[in-house]
């Protein structure tokens, strides 16, 4: 926009100044001039309400074997067709949805915590210790999530745990970058050194001035990286070094539908939508969030 | 300069260095002989005690550490557990198919991205512009491997065009092989080269010295060239170095469902056997290769904007 | 441009007449310009001058054909030599800009590429000249030279972040020089800089312009630069000229209310030491619906029942100058 376009529209706010709008204002009206915003919530919403009920909501157990015929297309029984031991897919991909929620609130519940203390530690801490930690956070980030997460799989085995541990360290540096960075702008800022001189304690500067600053931003991120995570869920238990079969995973799945590939298309179309579901969902949830709470918070990369 | 080049360099070679010593932290951290764990439940006795002294594990860790990096600076990544070959040969034997592959995917993306990221703010709320949009913002959300193996189902075996399995032989069939596994590592890169592309043109679009050229009636087209573009792709520039680790990541799946040779494949097998020494060699490369490509992605960067090059 | 030919009528370069703009918002048009009529005459410094959001610097990109996208021009026209600059086709304002009208702008430190270095960038406005690089070069050295940057030569291979802003918004001005335009537009060239370089900048401009005897229009919210630059001054307010005359008639005769209140604020006239620096009491009108009478009635200190139903039209003052205020209305100073 020109200087001339500014000043137009200058003289509007100065001339009608509108009040602060609410916080529920602001969501709604982000929401309603946001069709994916509204997109990204539901699925979001749906996702997590079929993880949460999926015991009750599979119409077989996803384990069972031989529930009807074998690799089956969608039927009136079985929605989304059957595997190559008669397994329900829809049953599947269901209970898949839960573990991949599990894993993802569990690793990005532990990233998050791990990134703000470490975040707190490199921008409070002295120059040394921040110098070591920028360090191990840029190896950290130097592999690639997958590979890093094979080599730890050689060291303590395939599980569960395995994938939330690699998401987790994996996750770690980023988050702790941002805390690290805001911290170190607070810590000189001129209203804090004014609390300190006043005699108020490290603990409650970081409780009143650092964590309201970071927390919005770093939730949003979070949710933004919910994909990224179930992604290398699936991914690692598609190679067979994440969850193991028989628990369903959305990889695990995949995993069958593509030594099946030649037979039936329909464990792969079952594993593989939900993914794509939950991503889009995540990322346009995010973007909203974004667009709400931080409309200064711009993802640059 | 220069000086800033070799410092990047050496603070490259660190990190590497950082990384692996995480790594075979880890391995020391976790309960249990890591000759045991390396040789799995089969080994005797006899091969455990051979594997510790081989592999010095029966030294302090520290010395362990000097002693595996003063072998890397050797070119010695250790052998093989099974079969004693070394270790560098077998991952610089498999790396060059997987370079071929991540640079032909990043290549066709970036270009296509670029071309499309700039058209789309060129031409903004055209049919083109919003097809872009849809179109990034699906291929963003399908992981590689989703994309490679809908690949395999659509391109192979429903319509039969292309080849699923290898890497062909001859320059001709490998290129045919190839198509497919660049395609699935490509298309998502498409959407996230355009994206952003697109976002950095519409800023420096509305950047003043831009105002300035067209108020000296240049030329729309070298304004593009010269004052939006060559500023504009710097972000891109910047998502391709920091992205090659996750091309990594998407060639390891991409490797093992086309049956392609390949670094990824390489450790995906490892693992599988708990050929430590493999999996720690392949590890130490591609970090090698990525935080390389980070410093000439920051290089370029610098090339392109003098800005950047202050302080070098 | 001697001091007696003052009175003698000049030639007309830029005549504007009852240019009307909006600008395309959330809420409806905003009226950024309304029936502005404004002549700027051939070799003299036109100054314009009012608060931040009087439509100047709109007029001043009116004037160049770089408005926004959301700007339409709904009335009037902008008469250059047969030409109607109002409604321009874009490859018809490619052809006059930076040959005929140049611009220099607010902010040096982003007005220039910053990947390119300064000489490539004088090279590249000269585009359309058939003479060898070498020749392009040397132009670029005289020009660097004739804005009194030090050692030209050398500045052509530096990059815009090495150099100051002042040195920039020299290299700026010999950008605009360069292209010898008959029309210069110069939006707050020395806002962005402090006094001493303002000055510096002020004078060079000066000199210039009676050196290449081109139109210069000057858009400047501050007064002392104006008095000190331009013959010519015209006052905006709220999208509208409010006064126009030679510099001299408007700051020794301010005739309308917001020029003699404008005065009143602008630091460098007040005598007496104050705490506090005076405005203008009251906001700018809601230029999405502009007040039926005189717009600058809701702050005016003489207002009177007129103003709110009457649209004061320019009423003369003298010889040149000229202003929209029911007070200059003889009929009624009569009655």
């Amino acid at each position: 926009m020109t200087d001339a376009a500014q000043n137009a529209t200058r003289t509007r706010a100065e001339d009608s100044p509108l009040p602060e709008p609410t916080l529920l204002a602001r969501t709604l009206r982000t929401l309603s001039g946001n069709r994916t915003g509204v997109i990204g919530f539901v699925l979001v919403a749906l996702i997590v309400a079929s993880a949460v009920l999926a015991p009750w909501i599979t119409p077989y157990d996803p384990a069972a074997i031989m529930t009807g015929p074998r690799m089956s297309p969608p039927t009136a029984e079985h929605w989304l067709g059957t595997d190559n031991i008669g397994r329900d897919i829809f049953s599947r991909v269901i209970a898949g949805g839960r573990i991949a929620m599990l894993v993802a609130a569990a690793a990005l519940g532990a990233a998050l915590s791990a990134g703000l203390a470490l975040g707190l530690i490199a921008g409070l801490g002295p120059r040394w210790l921040d110098n070591i930690m920028l360090l191990v956070f840029d190896a950290l980030r130097s592999f690639p999530v997958i590979v890093f997460g094979l080599a730890v799989v050689t060291i303590i085995g395939p599980s569960l745990f395995t994938v939330i541990l690699v998401v987790a360290i994996t996750s770690i540096p980023i988050y702790a970058r941002i805390v690290r960075t805001q911290t170190m702008a607070l810590r000189n800022a001129e209203f804090i050194l004014a609390e300190r001189a006043m005699g108020a304690g490290m603990a409650r500067i970081l409780l009143v001035h650092v964590l309201p600053n970071v927390l919005g931003p770093l939730l949003i991120l979070a949710s933004m990286d919910v994909p990224l995570v179930i992604a290398t869920e699936a991914g690692l238990s598609f190679l067979g070094m994440g969850v193991r079969p028989p628990t369903p995973s959305w990889g695990v799945i995949l995993n069958d539908g593509y030594n099946f590939i030649r037979n039936s298309p329909w464990p792969v179309i079952g594993g593989s939508v939900p993914i794509i579901l939950v991503t889009l969902g995540f990322t346009f949830m995010g973007e909203a969030l974004r667009d709400i709470f931080d409309p200064k918070l711009r993802k640059t990369g | 300069m220069l000086y800033y080049a070799g410092q990047r360099l050496v603070l490259s070679v660190v990190i590497v260095m950082v990384a692996v010593s995480i790594l075979t932290l880890m391995m020391h951290v976790v309960p249990g002989d890591p000759a045991v764990m390396i040789l799995g439940p089969r080994a005797t006795p006899e091969l455990i005690e051979q594997t510790r002294v081989a592999m010095g594990l029966d030294k302090p860790l520290p010395i362990q550490l000097l002693t595996f990096f003063g072998n890397i600076l050797r070119g010695d990544l250790g052998q093989d557990v099974f079969t004693g070959r070394p270790v560098s040969r077998i991952v610089f034997e498999q790396l060059p198919y997987t370079l071929i592959l991540i640079s032909v995917s990043i290549l066709w993306s970036a270009a296509l991205g670029i071309l499309l990221g700039a058209y789309s703010a060129l031409r903004r709320n055209t049919w083109l512009d919003t097809l872009t949009g849809i179109l990034s913002v699906g291929t963003i959300s399908i992981p590689a491997f989703v994309m490679a193996l809908y690949a395999v189902l659509i391109f192979a075996v429903w319509l039969g065009w292309l080849p699923a399995i290898g890497a062909g032989r001859g320059f001709w069939d490998g290129i045919s092989h190839l198509i497919l596994p660049a395609f699935a590592i490509g298309v998502a890169w498409v959407g996230y080269v355009a994206r952003i592309v697109r976002a950095s043109m519409l800023e420096v679009m509305g950047e003043p010295h831009v105002r300035m050229a067209r108020a000296f009636g240049l030329p729309e087209r070298r304004i593009t060239r010269s004052h939006i573009l060559k500023i504009a792709v710097q972000p891109a520039v910047t998502l391709l170095g920091t992205g090659v680790a996750h091309l990594f990541s998407a060639a390891v799946f991409v490797e093992v469902i086309f049956a392609r040779p390949g670094i990824g494949a390489l450790i995906v097998s490892a693992v599988n056997e708990r050929n430590y020494p493999i999996v720690l060699g392949a590890v130490l490369v591609t970090t090698g290769i990525i935080v390389l490509a980070t410093l000439i992605s920051d290089l370029v960067v610098a090339w392109l904007d003098p800005r950047q090059r202050e302080g070098m | 441009m001697p001091e007696t030919n003052e009175t003698a009528q000049p030639e007309t370069l830029v005549s504007v007449r009852d240019l009307s703009l909006d600008f395309d918002t959330l809420s409806g048009p905003l009226h950024a310009l309304r029936n502005v009529t404004l002549a700027l005459p051939k070799g003299r410094i036109t100054g314009l001058v009012g608060e931040s959001g009087c439509g100047k610097s709109t007029l001043a990109y009116s004037l160049i054909g770089l408005l926004p996208g959301n700007a339409s021009i709904v009335g009037g026209e902008i008469a250059m030599d047969g030409l109607d600059l109002a409604h321009l086709r874009a490859s018809e304002w490619r052809k006059l800009r930076g040959t005929r009208i140049a611009m220099i702008f607010q902010d040096p430190m982003t007005s220039l590429n910053p990947v390119t270095t300064v000489g490539q960038q004088m090279l590249d406005i000269q585009y359309r000249d058939r003479s060898s690089r070498a020749e392009k070069r040397a132009k670029a050295v005289e020009f660097l030279e004739q804005v009194q940057i030090p050692d030209p030569e050398s500045k052509l291979d530096v990059y815009p972040h090495q150099l100051s802003g002042g040195m920039r918004q020299r290299v700026c001005i010999a950008m605009a020089l360069l292209t010898q335009p008959d029309l210069l537009i110069a939006d707050e060239p020395t806002t962005a800089l402090d006094a001493t370089l303002e000055m510096q900048i002020v004078d060079l401009l000066k000199e210039l312009q009676g050196k290449f005897g081109c139109s210069v229009l000057f858009v400047s919210h501050h007064l002392g630069t104006v008095a000190e630059l331009c013959d010519d001054v015209a006052v905006m307010y709220a999208g509208e000229v409010v006064e126009r005359g030679t510099a001299r008639q408007i700051f020794h005769d301010p005739a309308h209310p917001y020029t003699q209140a404008l005065f009143e604020c602008d630091p460098g006239r007040i005598r007496e030491a104050t705490r506090e620096l005076p405005t203008i009491p009251g906001t700018l009108p809601d230029l999405r619906r502009p007040p039926r009478g005189c717009a600058f009635r809701a702050r005016c200190p003489h207002a009177w029942p007129r103003c709110a139903d009457e649209h004061p039209p320019l009423y003369l003052r003298d010889e040149g100058h000229d202003a929209r205020c029911h007070l200059l209305d003889e009929t009624e100073a009569v009655a």
